[in-house]
């Protein structure tokens, strides 16, 4: 058994980055290339979870069992996980994943709406299948909130419980003072999610394995919402030389990144570090508000980031991208309003 | 033709529902609250006392007890004992209107087809809050450009949702759903429920989504939602049509939309706060659409009532 456990989201949370664009051809060669490359968990999905193409977050390019049908036989060491976000996927996609072979289901709640999930994880522990709790946001939440929420999902029958830094928003001390917590108070195994908005994916990531953290996230290349998340390959890297025993190998997921995803991307779908991502982490927004707020900006000829400060002062959760429209349409009004008094 | 009624479960909505008859209805006269413990251990059915309604304690024993009383029922108590309530309602001749996710008879939007269904149902189910507060829009938009895919955001305040949304949260996405299919118009729907458990609570918005042929005209879809949204406003006073319908196209959005364009529209629910707090707009549409099916339920002609029909001839 390895130090720490590996979960690549390229094809989940880097779906985001490709506003959910990824063929299922695509997702095949992606994943066979991690699969190669000894990755313990590979997950797949919308970025938004089985559900998630739709209106609001966008419309994959395929449908889940598309999806399933084409990245499933391609996953043979690995475990193959999906996920999901209760009230916006239901049981009926956990049936769906399950017959087309995933290994582990990730279900996903605001970090203090767990109690939402208790119908998806009962229905997984019949099932007998791996479950992993993520509590999103848990920057929004107090370490001691976060941990009551992480027992109601252990007392689901989670396996594992994440703390999720899905705006990108915590310094290193946020994640230690929350991950080493939950190491201490719950008898599952604890796991942590970095966004790169602030410049800290891997240190913050690094942060929690050192706090106990036994499962980290990643994407190839720092794919993902926002700025991306801890960037696989390097992340792989980082942990080797801090002297951790992990399984993929150094160089598979360095081609993988490279040989492998980086032609199917463009300049214009590569996250990177720029003043919108920068802002979701300073505000505390959900990093994949990041590529709606720019298109609805443009509409609405606004500067991203004021949109974006306010649906941090707004307290939007994760799911809510349905405000961006609704912040960037009042903001319009009151400036045109002001406009015209000017005149 | 006024009609004598009860409340069953005096629980939050159905003590909302109490003090809504009382205070507005004039075709509604409510005879009885009904519960299942004693009245010093239910706030609800206090409630009634102090109001001066007659109350019952024994469930669906105190309903056939005092059955001569009234002509319809509200059943807020859940979607198990509404099943097993049901045809004991029928037996008796009573109309009943299903607050809870049962679903045993049509769901009933009061502004869309109330009409239909009032007259053929002798129960009538109310979808769900998101349901009541969407559907009337997909529906203004279906009957002017046909809709292909509807998809409602609701986003209620974490407070507002109680234990029973909670452990069935696909309950609502997928009544809802239905709902927005077969009374709202679209040829398929999806809903979506977000919790936000932000303080001060945030009040009930729902986001509606329609994908509608390119060639759509946006005024007459603006003119239709603005008269439904009257139209649902005297039934529900907190409603309002928060964003107008606005149309995006190709180029506004990350996936490929065909020959169609997205009519966007947002509305709010604000409660009255008669027992819940204005925030929980979610549970106030629920009382307040199944009061103004009941109403109209009242004012079917005498003929045509399922209520002490003689004959069906």
């Amino acid at each position: 058994m390895t130090d720490v456990r590996l979960v690549d989201m390229t094809l989940r949370d880097g779906m985001h980055a490709v506003d959910h664009q990824f063929t299922p051809e695509e997702m095949a060669d992606i994943a066979a290339a991690l699969d190669a490359a000894d990755m313990d968990v590979i997950e797949m999905s919308h970025g938004d979870g089985m559900g998630g193409s739709s209106i609001n977050y966008g419309f994959s390019a395929g449908t889940t069992e598309e999806y399933l049908d084409a990245v499933a036989p391609e996953v043979n060491n690995a475990k193959l996980s999906v996920l999901l976000l209760p009230g916006i996927g239901t049981v009926e996609d956990l049936q769906l994943a399950v017959e087309k072979g995933a290994d582990v289901c990730r279900i996903a709640t605001h970090v203090t709406e767990a109690d939402v999930s208790q119908e998806h994880f009962e229905y997984l522990e019949e099932l007998g299948l791996e479950a992993t709790g993520l509590l999103m946001l848990s920057h929004m939440a107090s370490p001691e909130k976060v941990l009551e929420q992480a027992k109601l999902m252990e007392s689901y029958g989670a396996d594992y419980v994440y703390v999720m830094d899905s705006a990108g928003a915590m310094l290193p001390q946020d994640v230690t003072d929350r991950v080493s917590l939950l190491v201490e108070e719950l008898d599952i195994g604890v796991g942590f999610h970095a966004h790169n908005n602030l410049g800290l994916g891997i240190g913050n990531t690094l942060a929690g394995i050192e706090a106990g953290a036994e499962t980290v996230d990643g994407c190839l290349r720092g794919l993902g919402a926002g700025s991306g998340n801890a960037q696989m390959e390097v992340l792989v890297g980082v942990l080797k030389k801090a002297g951790y025993d992990v399984s993929p190998d150094f160089f598979g997921v360095m081609d993988a990144a490279e040989d492998v995803l980086l032609p199917m991307l463009t300049p214009e779908t590569m996250p990177e570090l720029d003043n919108d991502s920068l802002l979701l982490g300073y505000a505390g927004v959900y990093s994949s508000f990041l590529r709606h707020t720019r298109r609805v900006a443009e509409k609405y000829d606004l500067d991203p980031r004021e949109i974006l400060i306010e649906l941090g002062e707004l307290g939007v959760v994760g799911g809510q991208e349905d405000m961006i429209t609704d912040v960037a349409a009042r903001m319009a009004e009151q400036g045109g309003a002001k406009a015209e008094a000017d005149d | 033709m006024a009609l004598d009624a009860a409340i069953v479960g005096p629980g939050n909505i159905g003590t909302d529902l109490m003090y809504k008859i009382l205070d507005r209805s004039d075709s509604i006269n409510l005879q009885r609250m009904i519960g299942i413990f004693p009245v010093e251990e239910s706030d609800g059915l206090q409630a009634a006392v102090e109001e001066g309604i007659p109350v019952g304690t024994e469930g669906i024993d105190s309903v056939r007890e005092h059955a001569d009383e009234f002509d319809i029922v509200f059943e807020a108590t859940s979607a198990k004992v509404h099943a097993s309530q049901a045809p004991v309602y029928e037996e008796l001749g009573l109309f009943a209107v299903d607050l809870t996710p049962a679903a045993i008879g049509p769901y009933v939007v009061p502004v869309v087809n109330a009409d239909d269904v009032i007259g053929e149902a002798t129960n009538i189910n109310m979808v769900t809050c998101g349901g009541q507060a969407t559907i009337p829009i997909v529906h203004a938009v279906d009957r002017v450009a046909d809709v292909e895919y509807a998809e409602i955001v609701a986003t209620i305040a974490s407070k507002s949702a109680g234990p029973g949304t909670r452990q069935n949260i696909d309950e609502f996405t997928q009544t809802t759903a239905a709902g927005i299919e077969e009374v709202g118009g679209a040829d398929r729907g999806k809903a979506i429920i977000v919790l936000n458990p932000a303080e001060p609570p945030i009040t009930m918005r729902d986001t509606v989504y329609t994908q509608v042929p390119d060639t759509a005209d946006i005024d007459e879809i603006r003119d239709s939602v603005a008269d439904i949204e009257a139209q649902v406003q005297d039934y529900v006073p907190g409603y309002e049509v928060t964003l107008e319908p606005a149309m995006k196209g190709q180029d506004e959005v990350g996936f490929d939309l065909g020959d169609t364009v997205i009519v966007t529209t947002m509305v709010e629910v604000e409660g009255e706060g008669q027992h819940l707090p204005p925030y929980a707009g979610n549970l106030d549409i629920m009382t307040s659409a199944a009061l103004g099916a009941a109403e109209r339920v009242a004012a079917q002609p005498a003929e045509s009532s399922p209520i002490g029909r003689v004959a069906d001839d």
